[in-house]
């Protein structure tokens, strides 16, 4: 690159070669099949993939809430590059759950126009972080149970869930070491940060029930080997959260069951043959801090009808 | 063979950080550096305003992904700084307590997404006719961060003009904004250059060391320069009715920007200066206790 000519032919379209990096970024899913797998449910592989799709994006929506007020400057790079992250397997994600579906919405239309009742995430993405304790504290519990989901994911008949879920381990190896090692370091920090972070490890125990209780979908593309049991996920996440806790010094509440919190929404109406009453956010059964991150999310996307971004 | 900073300087070599060097030199170079740096820092927060409201999740992930360059080249220039012996603890209070400046570009509001674009194109655009001629800058660690730097602010300028494109593409309401945009941040980019030479009292020094490479005059014409062929091709008019092609110089002729503002704004007067140091504050104190628990708990290991 001449560096006395950064600006040379910046209208020029055809040439690629000046840019630092290119135009282009490579596709992490190239050659991954897209057809759907032989006899798979497309409305139950859609629901699926907005499941995971939707803790990646509403948990990267909390962490983006972060930029400019993270702690430390090393931290700033961290969380941006971990809400990143994120974001991008949220993006496969809707894509996918999109072609899935088949009623042509991309990532977008699935990301800035469902209401908060069509949301799949599981409560604990959504929560607002009290202070910094509270996020890594979640970020932990979360990168600890998303670890093990998208380790056995690797192996679902649907080639491009394997090829997603492969990706996100690598990068969610890191969330859950950046996570547990801020708990343990705040853990075992001063008696000021110790309260603090056992502070917000009870706060998130009342969420973490909901993680692994199966919503009638994931039971049936189990059962299809395309998408994994969360309740198979429980003994190898409390193996790991226990000993994250002890090292920090704090002691591992019980993992409460899901209780639906007293300020729920309204759910949408259920597919066939799913409970009607709502149960969680696998339902679309969600607490105010969803519908503060749609508001935020949502409303420049819908106030310029047709724009181009 | 050992070279006197003199020689070294006259020679065109670096100066590294184990080098003697006169006082003066290493005093200007710390401010330069930690002024570039609190202004990467500070830059984060017109644009990260952004990140959660942004309108397509590809938008999205672009300016997440700006706005942490923006930390890491705050975080390489800290360091660069630390070479000649400053601590980036002590930097960061001379910031928060507004004994040191930052570019006054960040002082002015965002209001619409169209902001994010023309950031990246006319700030951005600035930023690296400003930084492309540090890369040869005297000393060694400043110059060698910068070539990482600009490689990164030429992708973040590219992606601000590819939205605007985008965006004029759009609907009449997307194309105003747009222009809205270009008529706000035109006359504060022009200003990114400093003040006029004959007004600019470190010039003659830090051109003699080698930190600086040309004046603020030259940069300000190259830029104005490079702009208006790109204004044209994405369909806008900057907002200076003086703005004209002079044959006989090979220039554009161009208007004075508003100095009195650029003073003002400089020493605080700015839309946005109490709200950009009030965050940083804010950010240092509510870290505070963590950066102490990471302290205590670095010392038990090492008990």
């Amino acid at each position: 690159m001449a560096f006395d000519d950064a600006y040379d032919a910046l209208t020029d379209h055809e040439d690629d070669a000046r840019w630092a990096y290119g135009t282009g970024f490579s596709d992490p899913l190239a050659g991954v099949p897209g057809d759907l797998p032989d006899g798979v449910d497309r409305a139950d592989l859609a629901a699926y993939c907005l499941m995971l799709g939707d803790d990646a994006l509403i948990l990267s929506h909390r962490l983006q809430q972060w930029v400019t007020r993270a702690p430390e400057l090393e931290d700033e790079l961290a969380l941006a590059n971990i809400g990143l992250d994120l974001l991008g397997q949220a993006r496969l994600l809707l894509t996918r759950a999109g072609a899935a579906e088949g009623r042509g919405r991309d990532e977008d239309e699935l990301a800035m126009h469902r209401p908060p009742a069509e949301f799949r995430n599981v409560r604990l993405a959504e929560r607002a972080d009290d202070d910094f304790a509270h996020l890594v504290a979640r970020l932990c519990a979360f990168s600890v149970w998303r670890l093990e989901l998208l380790q056995r994911l690797t192996g679902s008949a649907d080639p491009m869930l394997a090829a997603i879920a492969a990706k996100g381990v690598k990068e969610v190896t890191y969330h859950r070491d950046y996570a547990a090692q801020w708990v343990v370091r705040l853990g075992d920090g001063t008696e000021l940060s110790h309260r603090r972070m056992a502070a917000a490890v009870d706060a998130l125990t009342p969420l973490l029930g909901e993680l692994f209780q199966p919503h009638p979908v994931e039971t049936r593309l189990a059962a299809a080997g395309i998408a994994v049991d969360p309740a198979g996920l429980r003994a190898a996440f409390d193996d790991v959260w226990a000993y994250v806790l002890a090292t920090a010094t704090l002691t591992a509440p019980g993992v409460a069951p899901a209780v639906s919190p007293a300020a729920v929404l309204p759910a949408s109406s259920s597919p066939a043959g799913a409970p009607s009453a709502a149960s969680g956010g696998r339902d679309g059964a969600h607490t105010p801090g969803l519908v503060e991150i749609l508001d935020e999310m949502q409303a420049l996307a819908r106030s310029v009808p047709g724009g181009a971004w | 063979m050992t070279v006197t900073f003199d020689e070294a300087i006259a020679r065109d070599q670096r100066i590294e950080p184990a080098d003697e060097m006169p006082e003066g030199y290493r005093k200007t170079m710390i401010r330069q550096i930690a002024q570039h740096a609190h202004s990467e820092i500070i830059g984060m927060q017109p644009e990260g305003d952004w990140i959660t409201r942004a309108p397509t999740l590809h938008r999205k992930a672009i300016l997440l992904a700006k706005v942490q360059d923006e930390a890491g080249h705050g975080l390489y220039l800290y360091s660069a700084a630390e070479t000649l012996g400053a601590d980036r603890g002590d930097l960061t209070r001379r910031l928060i307590e507004g004994r040191q400046k930052y570019s006054s570009i960040f002082n002015y509001p965002t209001l619409s997404f169209a902001d994010v674009g023309v950031i990246g194109w006319l700030v951005d655009g600035a930023a690296i006719c400003n930084q492309v001629p540090l890369c040869r800058s005297s000393y060694g660690p400043y110059a060698r961060a910068m070539i990482r730097i600009c490689k990164e602010e030429s992708f973040h300028q590219r992606q601000g003009y590819e939205l605007l494109m985008t965006m004029m593409r759009g609907t009449p309401e997307q194309r105003a904004m747009v222009q809205d945009a270009v008529d706000r941040w035109w006359w504060p980019s022009l200003m990114m250059f400093g003040p006029p030479d004959a007004e600019s009292p470190n010039t003659a020094q830090s051109m003699a060391w080698k930190i600086k490479r040309h004046t603020n005059d030259e940069l300000r014409q190259r830029f104005v320069d490079m702009s208006v062929p790109q204004a044209a091709a994405l369909g806008v008019t900057l907002p200076d009715p003086e703005l004209r092609w002079n044959e006989a110089r090979g220039h554009h002729d161009f208007g004075q920007p508003d100095w009195a503002e650029l003073k003002r704004v400089i020493t605080g007067g700015g839309p946005m200066n109490e709200e950009r140091i009030r965050r940083r504050r804010e950010a240092d104190s509510d870290g505070a206790w963590v950066r102490e628990a990471a302290a205590a708990h670095a010392a038990k290991g090492m008990s």
